[in-house]
């Protein structure tokens, strides 16, 4: 009894929680995106005079890149210098 | 007629409805697979796309869905008598609104999550979406007039619901600080919120000078206000201002930071009120008094009924919600079944409640005609009929809060909406945050103040009621057509979305077609330019998208958007 009632607050509280959480994570990835823009702006063409040491991350945010330009609506990766898929 | 038993008998078709009805829909017509891999895994971001609990997204979707609109409507409605508004929020939401949310969740989850906007931009053409997202944004725009509108009002009329609505403000601005800076939970401050809430209004309503009663400070009713305006005029400006200036900025403010805390306040507000209803009904045990048809109406039920109960039995702003964020976060394809047909059954609650709430606040036949007297007084009086049967039932519910949060979600939506199509058309200026928040207010404000009414100005707000309800139920036609175009592709029989959507769109365009050539048109009597020019505008769109899409639904169209599909 006691164990169904603590999992109907759990699940009250998600409940509550659902779009708060959306909310949180796209702020944070918005914050991510910049991050990812200031890094490799190079590659769209804006200079970016520390370029040569951000590209040392290069292996570090592959995966985040293809989830990026997946998001972004480009089903393959546009940019001839990150090749993920 | 007792009370409870009305209840029961609803309670029951609407669990025979889920239990064989859906079932049927579920594996007959949309067939769901278990092992289809849903939106919420294949795009899985952590953010929109995230696989979820199905009891945890019904709680969202139900919180999301359920507002003021399902209670007012049927609160309206009851003017034909109990039983017309009882069998069509019954019948409506079993055969009507369970298949439309249930199918909009099911055809968004079977093209990548998309919303039913985008959905029509690939069955019925570019000019499909456009078209809808003019009916939404026109929605969208009656929603935020017709809220603002009734909550002016209640202040007005309850003086001592003001405070205890604005103490919500630096509550919800407390726990959206506290959530974030010092990453506390939010269950139990905004428990503690709820509380002080009604710890407020148990007070105002006995301490004279809490309530602020604008009314009273310019002298009574019969006073006479600012720029030549009576009394009751001036203070509906004043909180409408108020109100709008608040709205803007709420809708313009990261919404953690007054938007969800408020949220959260609200769901609890909806969750104890249903339970504190329904438990006050068992507990008091009332008897139905009105009538169960209103011989005397001065106004047809056909095809009226249909539109002004609006959301108690089916609406189309479910679609967007299906579409827009629960079909991206559904686990198994079969979860659809629970999420949207049980979403629209926890409408039907709602709207049920609403019905004997209202009806069972008279004490005779008598009591019910002398405020009931014609449909106007009906639309004017509706909620606050509710608010006072529901305090009967349970001693006062947060309605006014609640209706506030549908004001500022619905202004942030009418800006999303304003931006999309600024962007559909090339105008960048319209997709910045500041421009289209001004558009939206602004036209709110033109729309809530210019309609006339019987007692002056700002007493015509519920003149618009009519054309929420169209608007509504028309969006709900279409989404429920485009489902039938889907079901028509795969070769599957649609007649169980065809048959709603035709009674639907019949229903509502005759409903229209009524009001606009023969109420408000300026050869009629009671005629009303402002209207008139609204609903022909609504009325030619939905006549457009109508022929449209059943030119996609006949066939015709494909070759021709194939056509098109191959030039580009």
């Amino acid at each position: 009894m006691l164990d169904n009632i603590k999992k109907l607050i759990r699940y009250y509280e998600e409940v509550l929680e659902m779009p708060h959480r959306t909310e949180v994570a796209r702020e944070l990835r918005d914050q991510d995106d910049l991050f990812l823009l200031l890094l490799y702006s190079e590659m769209i063409g804006i200079p970016n005079p520390v370029y040569y040491y951000t590209l040392e991350l290069y292996p570090h945010i592959i995966e985040d890149f293809h989830d990026w330009h997946l998001r972004m609506g480009m089903d393959k990766s546009q940019l001839t210098g990150i090749r993920c898929c | 007629m007792n009370a409870i038993l009305v209840a029961i008998i609803g309670l029951g078709v609407f669990v025979l409805g889920y239990r064989y009805y859906s079932k049927f829909i579920a594996e007959r017509i949309y067939r769901l697979d278990p092992n289809y891999m849903t939106p919420a895994h294949k795009y899985k971001d952590g953010v929109d796309f995230v696989p979820t609990n199905k009891f945890v997204l019904w709680g969202h979707h139900f919180t999301s869905v359920a507002g003021a609109a399902p209670i007012l409507g049927p609160a309206i409605a009851v003017y034909w008598g109990w039983l017309p508004a009882f069998l069509w929020v019954i019948l409506g939401t079993v055969f009507a609104a369970g298949v439309h949310d249930f199918g909009t969740l099911a055809i968004s989850v079977r093209n990548k999550g998309q919303s039913i906007g985008t959905i029509a931009e690939k069955f019925i053409g570019r000019r499909g979406k456009i078209l809808f997202l003019f009916i939404i944004l026109t929605l969208v725009l009656m929603i935020n007039a017709v809220f603002a509108w009734v909550i002016a009002n209640l202040f007005i009329t309850y003086p001592a619901s003001v405070l205890p609505v604005f103490i919500q403000i630096p509550l919800a601005i407390w726990i959206g600080y506290a959530a974030y800076k010092k990453n506390m939970k939010m269950l139990v401050p905004s428990l503690i919120a709820l509380a002080v809430m009604y710890f407020f209004a148990v007070i105002t309503a006995e301490v004279s000078w809490l309530q602020i009663d604008l009314v009273s400070y310019m002298g009574g009713e019969g006073a006479a206000g600012l720029f030549g305006l009576g009394a009751v005029s001036t203070a509906f400006m004043v909180w409408i201002i108020i109100l709008l200036i608040y709205v803007y900025i709420a809708s313009t403010l990261p919404v953690w930071k007054l938007l969800q805390p408020r949220d959260f306040i609200n769901s609890h507000q909806l969750t104890v009120g249903l339970l504190i209803l329904y438990g006050g009904l068992l507990l008091t045990n009332p008897t139905i008094n009105a009538p169960a048809t209103n011989a005397d109406a001065d106004t047809s039920w056909l095809p009226l009924l249909f539109i002004t109960v609006a959301c108690g039995a089916i609406s189309g702003f479910h679609g967007l919600v299906s579409s827009g964020t629960s079909s991206k976060q559904l686990d198994k394809e079969t979860d659809a079944r629970f999420v949207g047909y049980f979403g629209a059954v926890g409408e039907g609650i709602l709207a049920l409640i609403s019905i004997i709430a209202v009806v069972t606040l008279f004490s005779s036949v008598d009591d019910f005609a002398a405020t009931y007297s014609s449909f106007n007084d009906a639309n004017a009086s509706g909620l606050g009929n509710f608010v006072e049967g529901a305090a009967i039932l349970a001693g006062g519910l947060g309605i006014p809060t609640a209706v506030a949060t549908t004001l500022d979600t619905s202004v942030r939506l009418m800006r999303y909406i304003i931006a999309e199509i600024g962007s559909e058309y090339k105008v960048p200026s319209l997709t910045k945050k500041h421009v289209a928040t001004t558009i939206a207010v602004v036209s709110t404000a033109a729309l809530v103040l210019i309609p006339e009414g019987p007692n002056g100005f700002g007493s015509g707000g519920y003149l618009i009621w009519p054309l929420f309800g169209t608007s509504n139920q028309l969006l709900a036609g279409i989404s429920l057509l485009l489902i039938s175009i889907w079901l028509k592709r795969q070769g599957i029989n649609y007649a169980v979305t065809l048959i709603p959507m035709i009674f639907l769109m019949f229903m509502t365009l005759y409903a229209m077609f009524v009001q606009v050539f023969f109420e408000w048109a300026w050869y009629a009597d009671g005629s009303n330019l402002l209207l008139f020019v609204l609903g022909a505008i609504i009325f030619v769109f939905a006549i457009w998208i109508v022929i449209t899409a059943i030119q996609a639904l006949t066939g015709k169209f494909d070759d021709e958007l194939a056509k098109h599909r191959n030039d580009e």
